[in-house]
């Protein structure tokens, strides 16, 4: 983008070389070229008139300067200035979203101390401890006029002001809010490096800062990694209790529920039963009460008439010879009548 | 024709030449001093424009008026508490007086190598006068710790020798102020402004960072060893629950059923009293009846005295019962 521009500079910078043109002028003459002076002016206006118009593209801008002072901006078309020499124009694009990679594999160069200590990546913590934060940077130029005149190197500026205001923030949080609480960073890292920049009349303008996966160092890696392990064990070790507990909890309620039912089936049967019976003693007794003697009567001799009949032996014994009754030998009748 | 050609050629181009060297252009991003043979001429030309001067005696000399980088190298630097750490610092200025800056410093390469000679003192100064958290830290913004991260902390901080609830009293942005203020005054003779002076980067040296990494590993397996019991107590805790659940649940229905039966038995018990105190005596008779047909069986052997009043008409037809 800057390119021109450099030449441009390097041309204003180089005063006291006179400029190609007037040599080239003498060395036409000197050569007498068919045609004459007039082809040459003629020639000369044409290349100048060529260097009045130019085109803006729509995501751009230009700025031009009348010997070097600023004087207009000019939106998107085509253009007209005064020629060479006299106004000059720079485009800057504002449109573009422009991006700033800090990672590990970045150093951005500019360090002047060497080894793996000078990655952009590798920040000190505010427990003391490092942290691997890599980061993108979107920025697009909110004024052309500031960026072009106000800073000398503007990306430079972006990125070690970016280095700065991320450690600024690194710095005052704990290494598991470094590697947890990414959104956080990148918000509060944003509006501090915004600060700054507006501080600088950079004419940058922040779009967002986002944080690329924060970590530990390489070397603390296994051990983090053991720490995610131990968390997923830690919840693996609580769901295996609860799903046990879940396991055997309904279903102890279900028994529960089963012993109480049981028990409800008992009171109804032995309640009912006992009013079953009452009722059937009742009755009984209502018929009972009207014809007592006989009722006992039937009753004793209905209970024998059934009883008999089921017995084996029976013994009948004279009620005058009660000294009979021990020779019976009962146990051994008994017995032969369980072999038999 | 020729001749005259030629000669009005050249007067165009010699006066072309001294308007050449008369006229320059200050840009946006410059200014400019005029010199004669050495000498400063007239005041510092800081707006951009056109300008004049006489040619060939006087000489323009441009310098950036824009903000200019400066980056440090301060190196390795013990901190208060001495633990050595690297510092990359890197500042803003401006030439904000360009006679002076002319006069002492004569170019950006020389003013570069004045600036390292005064910032990097100034930052050597201040990191070595404060405790390296103070470099660190902006605030004092409550650190989300967990409790091992705490005491490994404090423990850090008792080994230095330094008080447990530690509290920033200065914190990195008083710091980089600081060494902005120590340094302006001695780079003021230069023309220059000191804008800012910022740390870009604070990291270990290679043998400090290997113990911070071990105890970064010692205290990662504490915290994974502190989940993993957690998590094992944690368990424990719902078995506990669970069984103290079971029992709970258990004895709840056994009270429950044992209350229900106690109900219906005495239920129960009222009935049958309430249906046999009509006739005591019956209920015997009936009952005692039902456990004789119960009770004696198959195998049983009875005996049977002809006085009972079964076997009362065994003997013979008395008509009279006895």
């Amino acid at each position: 983008m800057s390119w021109d521009w450099e030449k441009l500079k390097q041309q204003q910078k180089r005063g006291d070389i006179p400029p190609n043109m007037d040599e080239f002028i003498k060395k036409i003459n000197n050569f007498k070229l068919p045609g004459g002076p007039l082809l040459i002016v003629l020639l000369l206006l044409i290349l100048l008139a060529s260097t009045m118009f130019y085109t803006v593209k729509p995501s751009e801008v230009g700025v031009v300067q009348r010997f070097g002072r600023y004087v207009r901006t000019t939106q998107p078309g085509l253009h007209f200035k005064l020629p060479v020499g006299i106004e000059s124009i720079r485009k800057v694009n504002v449109r573009k979203v422009n991006t700033e990679e800090f990672s590990a594999f970045n150093t951005g160069g500019q360090s002047r101390f060497g080894g793996a200590s000078s990655t952009a990546t590798l920040m000190l913590t505010g427990d003391l401890n490092v942290a691997l934060v890599p980061w993108i940077v979107q920025y697009r130029i909110k004024d052309p006029y500031n960026y072009l005149f106000k800073v000398r190197n503007p990306q430079q500026l972006l990125r070690d002001m970016s280095e700065a205001s991320m450690r600024l923030v690194i710095g005052d949080r704990s290494i598991d809010e470094v590697i947890s609480k990414r959104d956080e960073i990148s918000v509060e890292s944003a509006q501090l490096l915004q600060k700054e920049l507006d501080g600088a009349e950079s004419g940058i303008n922040i779009l967002t800062i986002e944080m690329k996966k924060t970590d530990v160092p390489e070397p603390v890696q296994p051990s983090l990694n053991e720490v995610n392990q131990a968390t997923q064990e830690k919840e693996q070790m609580i769901y295996q209790a609860r799903e046990d507990y879940n396991k055997a909890v309904p279903a102890a309620r279900g028994e529960a529920e089963r012993t109480i039912r049981a028990a409800e089936g008992y009171a109804l049967d032995r309640v009912n039963r006992a009013k079953g019976d009452a009722a059937r003693f009742e009755d009984m007794y209502r018929e009972y009460a009207k014809a007592e003697d006989v009722t006992k009567r039937r009753l004793y001799l209905e209970t024998f008439r059934d009883l008999l009949p089921k017995l084996e032996d029976k013994y009948i014994v004279d009620s005058e010879q009660k000294n009979l009754l021990p020779l019976l030998n009962l146990g051994n009748q008994s017995k032969s009548g369980v072999t038999q | 024709m020729k001749p005259k050609f030629i000669f009005i050629s050249i007067i165009v181009v010699i006066g072309l030449f001294v308007l050449y060297q008369s006229a320059y252009i200050v840009d946006e991003t410059e200014q400019v001093v005029v010199t004669q043979f050495g000498r400063i001429i007239g005041e510092p030309k800081t707006s951009p424009g056109l300008k004049f001067k006489v040619p060939f005696i006087q000489q323009a000399i441009f310098f950036p008026k824009n903000l200019l980088q400066w980056d440090g190298d301060p190196g390795q630097i013990p901190t208060k508490e001495k633990t050595y750490i690297w510092v990359d610092a890197f500042a803003r200025w401006k030439i904000v007086d360009p006679v002076s800056f002319l006069q002492t410093v004569t170019d950006l390469f020389n003013a570069t190598g004045r600036l390292n000679d005064i910032i990097d003192p100034a930052v050597r100064n201040f990191i070595t006068s404060h405790d390296l958290i103070e470099t660190i830290r902006k605030s004092n913004r409550k650190l989300d710790l967990l409790e091992i991260q705490q005491v490994s902390l404090e423990e850090i901080r008792k080994d230095e020798g330094l008080d447990t609830d530690y509290t920033i009293n200065v914190g990195r942005e008083k710091i980089t102020q600081g060494i902005l203020k120590q340094a302006q005054p001695k780079v003021d003779k230069f023309g220059i402004e000191l804008v800012d002076v910022k740390i870009k980067r604070v990291n270990y040296v290679d043998t400090v960072r290997d113990s911070v990494y071990k105890r970064m590993i010692a205290e990662r397996k504490q915290i994974a060893e502190k989940f993993r019991s957690e998590g094992r107590g944690e368990a424990q805790k719902i078995r506990g629950q669970k069984e103290r659940d079971l029992k709970e649940i258990e004895s709840e229905a056994y009270n429950t059923a044992q209350q229900i039966k106690g109900k219906a038995d005495a239920e129960s018990t009222a009935i049958y009293a309430q249906a046999y105190t009509l006739d005591p005596e019956f209920y015997s008779f009936q009952k005692t009846l039902e456990i004789y047909g119960a009770a004696l069986e198959e195998n049983s052997s009875l005996v049977l005295s002809t006085d009972s009043e079964l076997m009362k008409y065994f003997k013979g037809y008395s008509g009279e019962t006895p």
